[in-house]
């Protein structure tokens, strides 16, 4: 090979190892196109169209657009815009303030607040400063990204991970619900030992969920139900029968609405740094499961299993590998992982269970899933950076009373941004390189 | 219309897929453009049909400059392109294929279907091509379906008509068809591109030859050159066309398929009670025309599909029921038809795609850890041994030629402990050079000892490799004969009839089978 090697790129430019990609890759997009499902096509479109460039133009643009939608929303530039002729200037300058008023809010939100830093440095001595907790606020803003992450991270790896073996997994919410009641239900329902009692509602939660995913697997393998059909009804049922169990069986004594018990002291996940700062050991948990989902992939021969299915499931019948078993154990893990993103909310922050815990997390965790182009690294990035609009986004109200949901504004174009690349190529007349993306693609492990 | 291509050049960064390339084609003529895979013939033919833009030189027609920004202003100069994969809509019928993009209107607004059907018809008529206007093109066979193509390019007046690797998909029955329509066309006035990288129809079929290699028109022959001039002009090499091979010396018998029936989801019987034997040492070719159950019967081998009766032995041990990874862990190697389909993973790398039924075990995983390292250094080997051309191992499969990823696939499946080689269609789509060293691997696996059936429709690889010749038709075997039987004796079994004096039932051909394969094995040399 090495002989081989040197000769072969000077000389084959001209020659037929050249052209041949062209015509190679022209041949297989034609006769792909007649046989592939519109699930293929667009998971293709979204994984393989992007290079990472796109996605950061993707959020660069998005933040322009969302600027623009702040100042041109806000009654005062609105107002300065209607004297633009007598005060061009001032119409600008208002407009310009309150879109960069309202990112440095979000920013000093979610990452760092100069303030706090002012205040700490006020104090009389650091330990008075750490006793008043203003050395806490220095970090707090971090911390709430991280908490605000782990979730996210976790649901977007329950996504993430059926990407790679050709899945959609629409049911991180059912998965989330099911681990959430079964976390929720060991949390407060038996007595355990400290350390234990935590890693139990963990483990809970991992198998509420997994059954959840295994169930879509199992019908999958056995019946060829389509795993979007499937979850999408299972959220439905899941929403439903947390209602009824909350009203029921899992009701807090005393109250009429819909609310669990609080969890036993013993099953919250220890704080990182201290009692000032939510952060907490569930974020160290989602940041393991992201290593461990890039070494499933990419170390072990079920990884491989699961990326080859991904790519060419024939192909992977043709080469020994059982597809069904697959499926159902890429659901099962899936599911596991969402129902852990459960368990992070229920013990880190909420501490009981109502029935809207599941929030947007499972809508969230596909556009995390997409952001992040279905690689652990990028699902961990990706997570970080909702987290840190969301953590932002009530110091951004507070201070510049824009409305929170500007970040979902945010986080919706960022990702229409990301699934529509051609949008992006256009707009900065980036030149299609399939070669780049591909490239891409075909790196063994995180990015 | 005489069609003049002046100096084209056309770049893809930094390489010249054509290189001042002249081509003129003259009024009823077929002009035969040859070359290997990636010798720049489809990059021309695209310039020409306005899919891309030369970089430098100009195209003529009837001596005036024409400039195609898009298929739309080739087609309205009259240049017609049936492309090697269709681009018919399959629900809809012949004559709404035919009218789609320029669909005509009655003063009501409504479609003139009529005159669509009575255009196909006409043109059909006029060049005896047969095509039904009210016919679904989905049920159609592939052959006609390219006359649905044909006719497309007529109905817009194309005085050019461009064939990029016509009988590709065709058996050679519907090639001689295809011949015969494109000798009519051309008695007609118009004028035919023929893009093709097989010898022996260019030579049929045309007027004149160019022989393309790496981007430049390298010769210019008349189709009395010969096979081996036109190999070497090709390739740029002399090019051993012939396989050599000693006789087979069959051994025991290894493959054993004893009545086997198989059968799709919907009942139909693909293969019915079909027996054969496959013997160490030696090769069956599996003759017949494409679609008679032969991609049935190679997935039932390889259990990919379920197996109504019957029974598949491999070394005696019966392997009717076992899992495709148990049968490979038996020792069947196998070549799929369809490679890009079934037998690689285009995203993948070359190294990964090398281990793509061996990954599980060592030394290239323990447990449930892949040993990346074994991995990589199995890759280099390989890529070594079967000359793969490819950047690095670490390359996307599917960014190589088709015979470099066939490579790939002879590499996997000759690197693990095999028994029997199943291939299928082993060169369908390869060049020259590609298929030269594809036949002599197989041939060196057979002398190895390993038993090897080859199914291919394509009747010089079963002359090329087969000791032993069994035909296919409707799912049974008509008849076992030795590689010296004549040509048209195999098509009249290929196309279902029995031979006079070779009394051989599909039901019982185990009494048969074993003199006619000791007579194939003597004769063959």
């Amino acid at each position: 090979m090495s002989e081989q090697a040197p000769p072969g790129p000077p000389e084959p430019p001209g020659s037929p190892g050249a052209p041949v990609p062209a015509t190679a890759t022209k041949q297989k997009e034609n006769s792909g196109e007649s046989h592939r499902s519109f699930g293929q096509i667009l998971r293709e479109s979204i994984l393989e169209g992007n290079s990472v460039t796109v996605i950061f133009l993707a959020i660069f643009t998005a933040i322009v657009i969302g600027g623009l939608l702040n100042a041109f929303t806000n009654t005062t530039v609105l107002h300065a815009w209607g004297n633009f002729f007598s005060a061009p200037g001032a119409a600008i300058s208002q407009a310009w303030n309150t879109a960069i008023g309202a990112y440095v809010a979000l920013f000093e939100g979610s990452i760092f607040n100069p303030h706090t830093v002012a205040a700490l440095f006020q104090q009389a001595s650091i330990s008075t400063a750490i006793h008043n907790g203003y050395l806490g606020a220095v970090f707090n803003p971090i911390s709430e990204t991280c908490v605000q992450a782990t979730p996210l991270l976790l649901a977007g790896l329950a996504v993430a991970l059926p990407y790679q073996a050709g899945m959609f997994n629409i049911g991180a919410q059912s998965q989330f619900i099911g681990g959430a009641i079964l976390a929720t239900y060991l949390g407060y329902g038996v007595n355990l030992p400290p350390v234990i009692h935590v890693i139990v509602c963990v483990i809970g939660g991992f198998v509420g969920g997994a059954v959840l995913g295994w169930v879509v697997g199992e019908l999958k393998a056995r019946t060829g139900a389509h795993e979007v059909i499937t979850t999408i009804m299972l959220n439905y049922i899941m929403a439903y029968l947390l209602s009824y169990l909350l009203g029921n069986v899992m009701q807090r004594p005393g109250r009429s609405d819909l609310i669990s018990p609080f969890i036993a002291g013993d099953a919250h996940l220890p704080h990182l740094f201290g009692s000032t700062l939510r952060i907490n050991a569930g974020f160290l948990l989602a940041l393991a499961c992201a290593l461990g989902v890039w070494w499933l992939l990419y170390r072990t021969t079920p990884g491989f299993e699961f990326r080859t299915i991904g790519k060419n499931p024939s192909a992977a019948r043709v080469a020994g590998m059982n597809v069904e078993r697959s499926w159902v154990l890429v659901m099962l893990i899936a599911g596991g992982l969402a129902g852990m993103a459960a368990s992070t909310v229920i013990q880190g922050t909420d501490f009981s269970l109502n029935f809207q815990s599941y929030g947007t997390y499972g809508i969230d965790a596909i556009t995390v899933a997409l952001l992040g182009l279905g690689r652990p690294l990028g699902v961990v990035l990706a997570a970080l950076l909702f987290g840190a609009l969301h953590a932002g986004a009530p110091l951004m109200q507070a201070q510049t009373s824009t409305p929170v949901d500007i970040v979902e504004v945010l986080q919706a174009l960022i990702v229409l941004f990301v699934a529509a690349p051609p949008l992006i190529r256009a707009i900065y007349r980036l030149r299609a390189a399939r070669a780049a993306g591909v490239e891409g693609l075909s790196g063994k492990g995180l990015a | 219309m005489e069609l003049e291509l002046k100096g084209i050049t056309k770049r893809f960064g930094s390489l010249v897929a054509n290189d001042q390339i002249d081509l003129s084609v003259s009024p009823g003529q077929v002009h035969a453009l040859l070359g290997e895979n990636g010798a720049g013939k489809s990059t021309l033919m695209n310039v020409l049909y306005g899919l891309l833009q030369p970089d430098e030189g100009e195209i003529l027609l009837d001596g005036k400059k024409a400039h195609f920004a898009s298929p739309k202003d080739a087609i309205a100069a009259g240049i017609g392109m049936v492309h090697q994969h269709f681009m018919l809509v399959p629900v809809f019928t012949v004559a709404e294929n035919v009218t789609l993009g320029m669909e005509e209107t009655r003063p009501s607004g409504l479609l003139d279907r009529r005159k669509a059907r009575r255009d196909v018809r006409e043109l059909s008529r006029r060049y005896g091509l047969e095509v039904d206007p009210d016919a679904l093109v989905e049920n159609l066979p592939v052959g006609i379906q390219q006359r649905v193509e044909i006719i497309k390019a007529l109905v817009r007046d194309a005085s050019v008509l461009i064939l990029d690797e016509p009988t590709a998909v065709l058996t050679p029955a519907e090639a001689q068809d295809l011949f015969r329509i494109i000798r009519q066309l051309k008695d007609g006035g118009t004028s035919i591109v023929f893009i093709s990288h097989k010898l022996k129809e260019v030579q049929e079929i045309a007027d004149t030859i160019t022989v393309l290699r790496r981007g430049a028109v390298v010769g210019q022959e008349s189709p009395s050159a010969t096979e081996d001039q036109l190999a070497a002009l090709m390739v740029g090499r002399n090019v051993q066309l012939k396989v050599d091979k000693e006789p087979a010396k069959p051994g025991e018998v290894v493959l054993d398929v004893e009545d086997l029936t198989v059968a799709d989801e919907t009942g139909r019987v693909w293969v019915n009670e079909m027996s054969f034997q496959v013997r160490a040492g030696e090769i069956l070719g599996l003759a017949g025309v494409q679609g008679n159950g032969q991609t049935e019967l190679c997935e039932a081998l390889l259990g990919l599909r379920p197996i109504a009766s019957g029974h598949i032995r491999l070394d005696g041990r019966d392997l009717t029921h076992s899992t495709p990874r148990q049968r490979l862990h038996a020792g069947v190697a196998y070549i799929p038809e369809d490679r890009q389909e079934d037998g690689l993973v285009s995203a993948f790398s070359v190294a990964d795609n090398m281990v793509l039924d061996s990954y599980d075990r060592p030394p290239f995983a323990s447990g449930i850890n892949l040993h990346l390292g074994a991995i990589a250094s199995n890759a280099a080997e390989r890529v070594e041994e079967f000359d793969v051309r490819t950047q690095s191992a670490d390359t996307p499969v599917g960014t190589l030629s088709g015979g470099n990823q066939q490579k790939v696939i002879l590499a996997r499946e000759l690197g693990r402990e095999h028994k029997v080689l199943v291939a299928s269609q082993p060169t369908r789509g390869l060049d020259v050079g590609s298929i030269e060293f594809v036949h002599r691997r197989i041939v060196r696996q057979r002398d190895h000892g390993v038993a090897v059936l080859i199914v291919s429709s394509e009747l010089d690889e079963i002359y090329a490799l087969a000791d032993r010749i069994a035909v296919m038709y409707e799912g049974r075997i008509t008849g076992f004969r030795p590689p010296s039987v004549p040509v048209e004796e195999l098509g009249l079994l290929m196309a279902g009839s029995e031979a006079p004096g070779t009394p051989e039932t599909p039901g019982t051909p185990q009494a048969g089978t074993p003199e006619a394969e000791q007579a194939g094995a003597g004769e063959s040399s």
